[in-house]
């Protein structure tokens, strides 16, 4: 271990029975960011160590973290990192995730945030414990410190091999409290097992089917619930006859206020009771639909927030041989993960533990304590593997409605939404527009930039390109509710909030400068870019690619987009085909370079990658929510197209080694580009201009009719 | 109905006596406690219920227990014989392909019955039969390769 540490007060040692490790650390004051704009106030992390980690007396590692695996691998990135910081073998180290009861708390996992923010937080904690190990190895040994050595969790006398002394020996069953200050984490270079490829501690369990999910969770005499749910969000419930469902045999009704549920220990039947509850409701006039929203979103935005601001807008104008107005358009999108919402509810002496699929367990221990009327204390929530969440799964009503059911029928209560409840209740992406008044001097500079994003929210709204009189301008944000009324139903953070449509509007708008411009779109970023990271992703995605200057429409079919996602810089490069005869459109190929800082772990990145991509063809080409007031239309995956295997791109990865630049998170900032690559390159195949998305077949076959 | 339906149930002589109208799905995993099999839309839709019945993909959210009486039927449970992994779910470990997890099982055992009928699928073969299974996690390229690193080690020879 390099560095000094600093005792702050006289080390001591307890024997306490059962083992254990506990040294004292200080929260990391980066941890401000959080992703909901409005969870409760938060704890914070704990100082106490031995909240995130535990020998054991077989040498194997326990990590308590309180993030959960989504399927971006953080169960094994965190692994990585912790058997990093310790110097044990990967694969001695176990993760236990996402249960408020063994793990410490956490906001929530969301943001790409879970190696950027909370990895230098597990970081400092483990290189502290492995600062104490040292110490009492060198009073085991009688060797000062710097003449010691770990590996695998062995630490040995560099003089002398013979001497060694294993941290599970050193830590066996004592409690050791002593407290280090200023331990320093272990350098990038000198890395051995973060920047590896290693095997995912989820695989096995996945191919096998052994992987348990919160539905997975059966105990003895479970009942099913089935909820009457209003056809339309603002519906009131006016009237309800639930004797049909009460002549099933086995079958519970339940009536709590506005809740109202069958439940049955056989999930069809707890259907075929729900289809014979009778119930009115009231509902309000649809005041708006898929295609007037973006007018109402417009009028009814709350106040506007300047971003950024620089130079003088009329100066701009001043100087602009030519003026660009544009007006983007960005639609509600469904998270759609094929793991509906779902929660298993049971209650002991009065304590409910509830399995929850969710991203922010401690955000729904609170939201149960509340809705189903625990004390926080009686509150346990457990978090198996979740089918994956993209931002739908944060917050649970479906937890509290198994613990409000649990509590009343005195049984174990399990919920889990079908799908059409998953898109009727889903926080969807809010649609939003963008306008841009943008101008360029007869050099082909950028000379103005005026933007104004409404209802996206303003996450990397900002330009990055360099223009000397700009402003940015957001109102409304990506949570939504503000005013109230603004959307007819819920919306939410959906992977890489606000950056998809923002990202959108700015790489669509540079492109039609470009073309404008009658210049090559990569030249024309170039000439106008002065950032380093950004020139450098964009050169590898163009030489990955093999792009070859022209200027769009070239009829190739090829584009290009860059963006920033919260300190990751992505490049992206597409090739399509257009069939004009049915407006579908076929992505060939998608280069994609992208700068994260730090890797952890490149297989986990590509993967993330691909996926980001793959999913990125959706809110392209398809994905849209069809609503009538707050009636969803959408109520299955027939008219809630996502992306299938025949869509495939060939996909390209490059990723760009930066270890100068911490680790910044690689789940969310493959997918920005999507909507703008794709614009830009069905212009340069078809010489139209698509400011609205999806692109699907009957707008692209109507524009080309047109 | 409510009658006793007796099948194969990966490889096991089994029996339940359920209503024979309830849904294949419902049965593996609230009748016989075998939860890998999974429910995305309940419409055969998703394909993440997906078993095999004599031979073929069925959708187990679509079909009525009563269909399978007789019947030979895997699930992801019954894939591993001996402690040895199937080909396909070997693959899949090696190349990562699944990120939560949640459709695999169904993607697995589409593979499956695709091996079954064609034990080397060229890729567009594989994206055919594929096709009709989501995968919101964008694992597909990972997938398609899993198949075909599969179907290149079984050489023809998929059980
Ligand atoms: S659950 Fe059966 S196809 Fe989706
Ligand atoms: S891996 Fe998540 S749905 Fe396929």
């Amino acid at each position: 271990m390099n560095g000094v540490f600093h005792l702050s007060r006289r080390n001591f040692i307890v024997s306490l029975a059962g083992s254990g490790l506990v040294v004292l650390f200080r929260a990391d004051p980066l941890l401000s960011f959080q992703e909901p704009e409005r969870i409760p106030p938060r704890p914070s992390y704990p100082t106490d160590f031995n909240a995130y980690l535990r020998i054991g007396a077989d040498g194997r590692t326990t990590c308590f973290v309180g993030k959960v695996e989504l399927g971006q691998g953080s169960k094994t990135a965190l692994a990585q990192l912790c058997a990093e910081e310790l110097d044990v073998a990967y694969d001695t180290v176990d993760m236990v995730m996402g249960d408020t009861e063994l793990c410490p708390w956490d906001m929530g996992t969301f943001g790409s945030l879970t190696v950027r923010q909370f990895g230098p937080v597990l970081r400092a904690a483990v290189a502290e414990a492995r600062a104490v190990l040292l110490q009492l190895a060198s009073e085991k040994l009688q060797v000062p410190v710097d003449r010691l050595s770990v590996k695998d969790g062995i630490v040995t006398d560099s003089r002398n091999r013979g001497a060694s002394v294993t941290y599970a020996q050193l830590v066996q069953g004592k409690r050791i409290e002593r407290h280090l200050e200023k331990v320093p984490v272990k350098a990038v270079s000198d890395y051995t097992v973060v920047g590896k490829s290693v095997a995912r501690k989820d695989a096995l369990e996945k191919v096998t089917g052994k992987a348990r999910y919160a539905a997975d969770m059966g105990f003895p005499g479970t009942l099913h619930a089935r909820i009457v749910r209003p056809p339309a969000h603002g519906a009131k419930l006016r009237d309800v006859d639930t004797s049909g469902a009460e002549k099933i045999a086995g079958a519970r009704v339940v009536r709590d206020g506005d809740l109202v549920a069958v439940l049955h220990e056989r999930p069809d039947v707890a259907d075929q009771a729900l289809a014979l509850v009778k119930a009115q409701f009231d509902v309000p006039v649809a005041a708006v639909n898929d295609t007037t929203i973006f007018d109402h979103l417009i009028k009814a935005a709350p106040e506007s927030r300047v971003i950024a601001e620089s130079g003088n807008l009329q100066e701009g104008v001043k100087l602009a041989a030519s003026v660009f107005d544009g007006t983007y358009l960005n639609s509600y999108v469904s998270h759609a993960t094929v793991e509906t919402h779902s929660a298993v509810a049971k209650i002991e002496d009065g304590k409910v533990t509830v399995w929850v699929s969710t991203q922010a367990p401690f955000i729904v221990k609170t939201q149960v304590a509340e809705g189903a009327g625990f004390a926080p204390a009686n509150v346990r929530v457990i978090t198996p593997y979740v089918g994956a969440g993209f931002g739908g799964k944060t917050g649970a009503r479906q937890a509290v409605e198994a613990a409000r059911l649990a509590k009343i029928v005195g049984k174990p209560v399990q919920v889990v939404w079908d799908r059409k409840e998953e898109f009727f209740y889903d926080t969807f992406r809010p649609a939003a527009v963008v306008k841009i008044q943008s101008g360029l001097t007869s050099a082909g500079k950028i000379c103005l930039w005026d933007y104004k994003v409404y209802c996206a929210g303003d996450r990397e709204a900002k330009q990055f390109y360099d223009v000397p009189n700009q402003r940015t301008v957001s109102s409304g944000g990506w949570q939504g509710q503000q005013p109230p009324g603004l959307h007819p139903f819920g919306v939410g953070p959906w992977r890489a909030p606000s950056v998809n449509t923002n990202t959108f509007a700015r790489e669509s708008h540079i492109d039609v400068m470009a073309a404008e411009a009658g210049v090559d779109p990569v030249e024309f970023r170039v000439s106008n870019l002065s950032d380093q990271r950004m020139l450098r992703v964009l050169k590898a995605a163009t030489d990955r690619f093999g792009w070859t200057p022209k200027r769009a429409p070239s009829g190739r079919g090829v584009g290009v987009a860059c963006a920033i996602y919260l300190g990751t810089y992505v490049a992206t490069c597409a090739e399509v085909a257009v069939d004009r005869a049915t407006g579908r459109v076929q992505v060939k190929r998608v280069v994609l370079a992208q700068d994260e800082g730090v890797i952890v772990n490149p297989e986990g990145s590509r993967q993330q990658i691909e996926g980001g991509i793959t999913m990125g063809l959706g809110y392209a080409l398809t994905e849209e929510v069809r609503f009538s007031g707050g009636e969803v239309l959408n109520r299955n995956f027939d008219t809630y197209e996502i992306p299938r295997f025949s869509w495939l791109p060939k996909i390209e990865t490059v990723l760009i080694e930066n270890p100068g630049v911490p680790a910044s998170g690689c789940g969310e900032p493959p997918i920005v580009g999507m909507g703008a690559v794709i614009a830009n390159a069905i212009f340069d195949a078809v010489g139209v201009r698509f400011a609205q998305l999806p692109m699907t077949p009957a707008r692209i076959k109507a524009a080309l009719r047109a | 109905m409510t009658r006793a339906v007796s099948f194969t149930l990966n490889g096991k002589p089994t029996q339940v006596t359920v209503d024979d109208e309830r849904m294949l799905l419902w049965v593996l995993r609230y009748d016989l406690g075998l939860t890998g099999t999974k429910y995305g839309c309940g419409e055969g839709l998703c394909g993440a219920c997906t078993v095999i019945v004599d031979k073929e993909a069925v959708r187990s959210c679509s079909t009525p227990v009563k269909d399978v009486a007789g019947k030979q039927v895997l699930t992801i449970e019954g894939l591993s014989r001996n402690g040895q992994l199937h080909a396909l779910q070997q693959a899949f470990l090696k190349v990562n392909a699944f990120q939560c997890g949640y459709c695999t099982a169904g993607m697995v055992m589409n593979a499956y019955a695709l091996l079954l009928r064609k034990p080397r699928p060229t890729r567009a073969e594989i994206v055919q039969a594929m096709d009709d299974n989501l995968c919101r996690c964008g694992s597909h390229t990972r997938i398609l390769e899993a198949i075909e690193t599969a179907a290149a080690a079984t050489a023809g020879g998929a059980r």
